[in-house]
């Protein structure tokens, strides 16, 4: 975890202030709504269907228990119970009044959380691997840096203002968690033949309307020289970035206008003139960081303890350990997932009882610590394995059990028309109704990884570009329809799925998306084909036919 | 924002003029009496562009009380009960479309 200074902290107690004073001029018409409107956004407020919705900051989507107990109070006081978690490490509520926001602000303020850079034109949140400081075989934890950019980017003023939005991820692992590649700017940090820490640094990858995959702009950038290398990249994109055009303002459409080649001979004029500036990091202000983030003490453990043999013999146990349960950097102790996904549920919700529950199991189980993922799912990062069973008892009790992790029943989908502004259609029914069609988890093991993303509207919240099967509500003569794509992925190998044919009616999606697994069951050719692996041997070609010969 | 008088305003059918309450978000509808009313049935109800951008005009100078007013289709059955005109305005009215999520 690591811990706030004073500076945090005090930070965060005057933007409360700050903004319990604009909303109350905004109440009593002394602020017009086009004059608030970037105030309350600059504090995570956003207006949709029904209500205000609140997005509220998971630095590295790390929570500490209280924060996430401080979750569930603000869902439950000043809310219907329960909160959204987002793919970009963040946390919604949607029926939120603005009335008690700089309430909900201040209780969150009590335990350093804010909504600061969760919208607007500035960068926003920065995100990483979920498993970070856990995950084996990791070059070093990405949440020292992760921090380091926070604290750099926060409040930034010459960046509080850019073309656009502006997205940063983060991985150290060699497979990516983190999806750097549909990210702004994606870091993987990794070591070079001195042996020194340092950053391949990909620029211009983004989802939305245009999507891309980020490219490579620098291989290798020396630790010491991040701070600087991200901010010429920022000033070439706050120069050049289009600002006449939202649709063309993100950094991916500079990128690909220009070329990465001249984009990076930009950067490079830009970093060469100032990366022994102030912004150089040295040893010290890394290693201070670095010391305030704690760890766990780890105890010398059994990886085999009686317990978890015991319990093996339990099919249902059995199928969750493997499905839900990874290795940890520590002998004797895993990663367990929380799976968000429950059958028939709204992906990635969860309710204040459960939030509760899960504090307390993580104080029980894992050193007070609970991760949040893209895939809108929570983790605790560092449980014994002896534990592992009665862990496993008290989460199935919670729902939070589903062994579907990385499934088809794993699926990640934006909040779509039943709530957002911007919707063409819904989406979370959509996910709903697979999840009972795919509820047979014999099945869903037999098909294996395979995820299904869904979005509302072409902004892509729901990653349906690089969903091994993407879904994407359109709308048609004031009817829902949805265009199906296949073959996405978000990983270290992504790359944007390919539009199998015609859209389909609301009614038709769930049994399109069955006639592909079927025709993936048929085509594979090995049992561990997974199925990108199989779309990308065969093309689309047999999907499209399988799904468009009978309609 | 386009001025609401400069907007070009073209409507298909009966239209009420909707936006969300300032203080909670909640959905709104502009009724005939110059204020705002939660009941769709009490919504004021236009038939030309010309009525429906002066509605318009109306709501938007209640900066205070509404945020964000726009013009949107209803239908009104044959026993004078009037339903959203689409998708999007049936759930802003009944809300969304699935169970919310409860404690167990
Ligand atoms: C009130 C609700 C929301 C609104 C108004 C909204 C708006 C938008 C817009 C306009 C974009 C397109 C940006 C662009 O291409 O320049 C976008 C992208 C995105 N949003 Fe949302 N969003 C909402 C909810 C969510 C939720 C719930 C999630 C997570 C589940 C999310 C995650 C993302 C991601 C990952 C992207 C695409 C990545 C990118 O290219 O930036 N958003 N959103
Ligand atoms: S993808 Fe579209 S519908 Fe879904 S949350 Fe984003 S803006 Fe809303």
């Amino acid at each position: 975890m690591y811990a706030y200074d004073e500076i945090d902290r005090t930070l965060i107690n005057e933007r409360v202030a700050e903004f319990r004073d604009q909303v109350k001029r905004r109440l009593a018409g002394e602020l017009t709504e086009d004059e608030f409107k970037m105030l309350r956004l600059m504090n995570g407020v956003y207006l949709q269907l029904h209500a205000y919705m609140f997005r509220v900051a998971i630095p590295y989507g790390t929570l500490s228990s209280p924060q996430l107990r401080k979750m569930a109070h603000v869902a439950r006081r000043y809310d219907r119970g329960y909160g959204h978690f987002t793919t970009r490490q963040n946390i919604q509520f949607n029926w939120i009044k603005l009335a008690d926001l700089p309430d909900a602000l201040e209780d969150l303020a009590s335990v350093g959380i804010h909504a600061m850079q969760t919208s607007g034109n500035c960068t926003r949140n920065v995100t990483t691997d979920q498993w970070a400081g856990v995950a084996p075989g990791e070059v070093e934890d990405p949440r020292i840096w992760a921090e380091l950019l926070r604290q750099y980017s926060t409040m930034h003023p010459e960046f509080s203002f850019l073309p656009r939005k502006f997205k940063i991820a983060i991985t150290a692992s060699a497979h990516d968690r983190a999806a750097i590649k549909v990210h702004d700017i994606g870091l993987r940090i990794h070591k070079n033949e001195a042996g020194e820490t340092g950053f391949e640094v990909l620029v211009g990858g983004g989802l939305g309307r245009t999507p891309f995959i980020g490219k490579v702009i620098k291989p290798f950038v020396h630790g010491r020289d991040i701070l600087s290398y991200v901010e010429s990249i920022l000033r070439v994109y706050n120069q050049y970035g289009r600002r006449d055009n939202i649709y063309k303002a993100r950094i991916k459409i500079l990128v690909h206008e220009l070329g990465i080649e001249k984009f990076a001979a930009e950067v490079e004029d830009e970093w060469l003139a100032m990366r022994d500036s102030a912004l150089t990091l040295d040893n010290e202000v890394v290693e201070d960081i670095r010391s305030r983030f704690s760890y766990p003490h780890y105890q010398k453990l059994s990886d085999t303890p009686d317990e978890l043999t015991a319990a093996s013999a339990d099919p249902h146990f059995a199928r969750w350990l493997k499905n839900s349960v990874a290795p940890h950097q520590r002998t004797g102790y895993a990663i367990v997932t929380l799976s968000l996904k429950p059958v028939g549920g709204p992906p990635g919700d969860a309710t204040a009882e459960q939030m509760d529950a899960v504090a307390d199991l993580a104080d029980k189980y894992s050193f007070g610590e609970i991760r949040v993922g893209h895939e809108q799912n929570l983790a605790l990062p560092s449980v014994a394995k002896h534990d592992l069973p009665a862990l496993w008892r008290q989460l199935d009790k919670l729902g939070l059990a589903t062994p579907n992790v990385n499934l088809v029943t794993d699926i990640i989908a934006c909040p779509g028309l039943d709530y957002c502004s911007l919707a063409n259609t819904r989406s979370i029914p959509i996910a709903q109704e697979l999840t009972r069609r795919f509820a047979n988890h014999d099945l869903a093991e037999l098909i294996g990884r395979l995820h299904i993303n869904i979005s509302g509207c072409i902004n892509a919240c729901g990653h349906h570009h690089v969903g091994h099967i993407g879904i994407l509500g359109v709308e048609k003569n004031g009817e829902e329809f949805f265009q199906i794509t296949i073959g996405g992925r978000a990983d270290e190998h992504a790359v944007v799925g390919t539009l199998i044919g015609p859209a389909v009616p609301f009614a038709e999606v769930a049994d399109v998306i069955e006639d592909i697994v079927e025709a993936y069951l048929a085509l594979r050719a090995r049992p561990d084909e997974l199925f990108v692996q199989t779309v990308e041997r065969l093309g689309v070609e047999p999907f499209k036919e399988r799904v468009y010969a009978t309609r | 924002m386009t001025s609401p008088l400069q907007q070009k305003i073209k409507i298909n059918g009966p239209s009420v003029v909707t936006a969300n309450r300032t203080w909670d978000g909640v959905v709104i509808y502009r009724d005939a009496h110059k204020g705002w009313t939660t009941d769709l049935a009490q919504a004021a109800i236009v038939h030309t562009a010309d009525d429906a951008r002066a509605l318009l005009a109306e709501s938007t100078a209640d900066d205070v009380g509404a945020i964000g007013p726009y013009i949107a289709p209803v239908a009104v059955n044959d026993n004078g009960v009037v339903e959203p005109g689409n998708l999007r305005e049936q759930i802003r009215r009944q809300g969304v479309t699935i169970d919310l999520p409860v404690s167990a």
